[in-house]
């Protein structure tokens, strides 16, 4: 298995000129639904986005820290209030319009634009609101907020720039490739952007690559069958299973880069919305309840038994990934059911027949579902099921079809326990503001409260709203990590593990740097390079 | 008439199996030896062990115990709700015939597939796995019959209006009689087909919402969440044991088929 610092290629491609030309060939799940990089929703749109679009501030997928891109320099002043960036000169869009200052302008007040609305900009419309834009020259602009911004560069790692006079408008960009030619549902060729500004150390420009070739491919089984046939190099996101088979098949092509920032986990429906019987609320209510279920839990099993051991055990929402996030004081509970029993009786539970009964003599029984068609998903559900009825408890497992799943999720809240995954998460725990607010719509489990049901709830809100409000990275990180004991304190919501980010890549390919974090193996796009590159092969 | 007499004796093989694995099978299907995980056939486990260390040989056994007996109770539905709504149709005639077609061709444009999906996010959630089971099998039989009652209904009228039927009725055989001890018995080996046609259609389709994690629910095995192991590419070539299931549907598809080749003959 190819370890994660492949930091040997890189080196190499800095100490020897790395050979120019190449198509790279990978697929996405579907076809873009806007090649408007404001205008980004989904995942393969967001693909092509990164591979196409030139930023302000770069996140550096490996080290987490903010690095510069078109602008050069930037400072942050009047704790987060505002930001001055210094940008390159001689910078150039694909089409060959220069950039400067008013292109930067433009981007943000197109995406500021209430009207236009685009996805990309509603935290410049919301939390980030821009006061007044002020250009000195040409090469430098400083942006002022009503309010400090948390995580203020970070934002600017997905902020598309567009040409404020280019007579092509959005097609023209900074990024390392343009798009080529798109076929709806069988593929995109992105081809190297003439014009890109980087330079690697021998003063060859950039990217290395004549070609990114995106194919629409759905199939995941496919896609995999395609990789080891050699009519891919690269793919981003493998399962489990089909990468342990890798390995051991191609141990030189499959690419652990450590744990995700998903979360496989598990939540009692709390909600007053919901239809189900008040005695089974008090459960879920119960504290005692909650935490003897997440220890009952062998969280070491699903790692072993559903992940082969491509995973990590949770303590809490952020995963050993979110580097700066992750508390590390907090271990993932061992499973001790002796330890559960405890909290149970000490709860007012007991047992009669090897059966768990609650404080009014009723049997402890609940249904607990999950979406249908994920293996893994029903693997820890049969674990769950198994550990639970160790302590008596009898677990009904319902796979539903995903929209039924989330039917009863949002809006019947017909439902119980469900087990799924939190993903498609960023790295900043502002994304994750919708998850625990007690009043938005995505709290699991109790959405769309009026005020916080519990003193600890509020304590959630108060925290989740102090570092947003915060430039400060210490403050924050107090707060995400106090929020993180509170989570472990009361489970609302149990996390079970993290999955590995798991990748397979073909040994032509260097320069990679494979990452935890989106887009994991194209993040350094310009800098990829075949061995022994064949143009237009396919 | 040799082959007939192997597919008989195959599927009284397989109900054996099902209705003893009680006493046939090693281990209790839904206990996990979590540390004899993914094993390879051998003297503990004769097929081998699943990701969660279940006994495969075992929870092949209790699958067929589900998916023979509730397939073949399912396609008893089926076949009895298709009599009664062919003959009824075609006794009565006319207006009757005409809503109760309409009905049964409503029933044939269905997507049955998507109707068995809604109908089960419909249904209750805290349902014990034996009891949803039963109502997938149940629904099955209740979607699966309308093809069998058009044939049912075309049978019935060919057999009211022959002459055996004619002299009953002349002879003044109340309409009860004449379908009770005259038309039913007629019918027979019609019913007898469909019910041997239905009985395959149906475990297919527990196999295909298997497949799509819709089918019996954990920890309970069938033949169709058994087969969900195939699903990922080079599982085969890498433990060749997990086919095992396949075979079983498969050997006992054929002896159906078989039987149902013979009753059609026979008809």
């Amino acid at each position: 298995m190819r370890k994660v610092p492949l930091l040997a290629p890189a080196l190499c491609a800095l100490l020897v000129a790395a050979p120019r030309g190449g198509e790279l060939h990978l697929c996405l799940r579907g076809d873009p639904k806007s090649l408007d990089p404001l205008m980004v929703t989904d995942e393969p749109s967001e693909v092509i986005r990164y591979l196409t679009s030139g930023v302000l501030l770069r996140l550096n997928r490996r080290t987490q820290q903010i690095e510069p891109e078109l602008a050069s320099a930037w400072k942050v002043d009047d704790a987060g209030r505002r930001i001055t960036f210094r940008l390159r000169p001689n910078v150039r869009f694909s089409d060959g319009t220069p950039f400067d200052a008013a292109d930067v302008e433009y981007t943000l007040k197109r995406l500021a634009d209430p009207v236009l609305a685009p996805p990309a900009g509603e935290v410049f419309r919301t939390a980030a609101k821009i006061q007044r834009f002020r250009r000195p020259n040409p090469l430098e602009i400083s942006l002022e907020f009503a309010a400090p911004v948390s995580a203020l560069e970070l934002l600017f790692d997905e902020v598309p720039l567009l040409s404020s006079r280019s007579p092509v408008k959005e097609k023209a960009v900074l990024g390392p490739f343009r798009l080529a030619q798109y076929r709806r549902g069988v593929s995109l060729r992105l081809e190297r952007n003439p014009n890109y500004w980087k330079l690697d150390s021998s003063a060859t420009r950039l990217p290395y690559l004549d070609a990114i070739v995106l194919e629409i491919q759905l199939n995941r089984d496919i896609e995999l069958t395609r990789f080891r046939r050699g009519e891919l190099q690269l793919i981003s996101n493998l399962d489990a299973d089909n990468f342990d088979r890798l390995r051991r098949q191609a141990p030189g092509e499959a690419v652990d880069a450590g744990a995700s920032l998903e979360s496989e986990m598990l939540w009692f429906n709390q909600s007053t919305a919901a239809p189900i019987a008040e005695y089974r609320k008090a459960w879920f209510r119960s504290q005692a309840f909650r935490r003897a279920i997440s220890e009952a839990i062998s969280r070491k099993d699903i790692v072993r038994l559903v992940f082969r051991g491509l995973a990590v055990e949770a303590s809490g929402p952020f995963s050993p990934a979110a580097k700066f996030w992750y508390n590390s004081r907090l271990s993932p509970p061992e499973q001790d059911t002796d330890s559960a029993r405890r909290r149970l009786a000490a709860g007012g539970f007991r047992w009669r027949d090897g059966y768990l009964l609650d404080p009014g003599g009723r049997a402890v029984e609940f249904s607990l579902i999950t979406n249908s068609g994920n293996r893994n998903r029903a693997r820890i559900a049969a674990l769950v099921q198994e550990d639970l009825a160790k302590l008596g408890v009898k677990v009904n497992v319902t796979a539903l079809d995903f929209p039924a799943l989330i039917e009863r999720l949002n809006h019947t809240h017909d439902y119980e326990a469900c087990l799924l995954s939190l993903s498609g998460i960023d790295l900043d725990p502002n994304d994750q503001m919708n998850v625990w607010l007690s009043s938005s719509s995505h709290h699991p489990w109790n959405p769309r409260q009026a005020k916080p049901a519990t003193p600890w709830e509020a304590d959630i809100d108060r925290l989740m709203r102090e570092q947003a409000a915060s430039y400060d990275p210490q403050v924050r990180r107090g707060a995400i990590g106090r929020l993180q004991e509170i989570v472990r304190e009361q489970a609302p919501v149990i996390f079970l593990v993290h999955p590995h980010a798991l990748m397979a890549v073909g040994s032509a390919v260097h320069g990679l740097e494979p990452s935890s974090l989106k887009p994991r193996l194209l993040w350094n796009a310009e800098r990829l390079y075949l061995e022994q590159p064949v143009a237009g092969k396919r | 008439m040799r082959l007939r007499s192997a597919a008989a004796l195959l599927l009284i093989l397989l109900l054996i199996m099902a209705v003893g694995a009680d006493w046939i099978a090693p281990h209790p299907y839904q206990q996990q030896n979590r540390d004899e995980a993914r094993q390879s056939p051998g003297a503990s486990h004769w097929l081998g062990s699943d990701d969660l260390g279940r006994d495969l040989w075992s929870r092949l056994l209790y699958g067929t115990r589900v998916s023979l007996l509730l397939a073949a109770a399912a396609a008893l539905l089926a076949t009895l709700i298709a009599a009664a709504a062919g003959v009824t149709a075609a006794y009565c005639g006319g207006c009757t015939d005409r809503l109760l077609m309409s009905v049964t061709d409503l029933f044939l444009s269905v997507p049955w597939l998507f109707l068995l999906l809604t109908a089960r996010a419909l249904l209750p959630l805290n349902t014990p796995p034996w009891e949803s089971v039963a109502i997938t099998f149940l629904l099955l039989g209740l979607f699966g019959w309308a093809g069998a009652a058009r044939l049912v209904r075309a049978a019935a009228r060919a057999r009211l209006a022959s002459p055996f039927a004619l002299q009953a009725h002349a002879a003044g055989v109340s309409p009860a009689r004449l379908l009770a001890f005259h038309l039913l018995p007629n019918l027979a080996p019609v019913l007898e087909a469909q019910f041997l046609l239905a009985l395959p259609a149906f475990l297919l389709g527990e196999a295909n919402l298997g497949m799509l994690g819709l089918g019996v629910s954990e920890p309970l095995p069938s033949w169709g969440n058994l087969l969900v192991g195939l699903t990922t590419p080079g599982a085969v070539a890498e433990s060749p044991w997990l086919i095992a299931p396949s075979v079983v549907v498969l050997v006992s598809l054929l002896a159906m088929h078989e039987l149902c080749g013979r009753s059609r003959k026979s008809i």
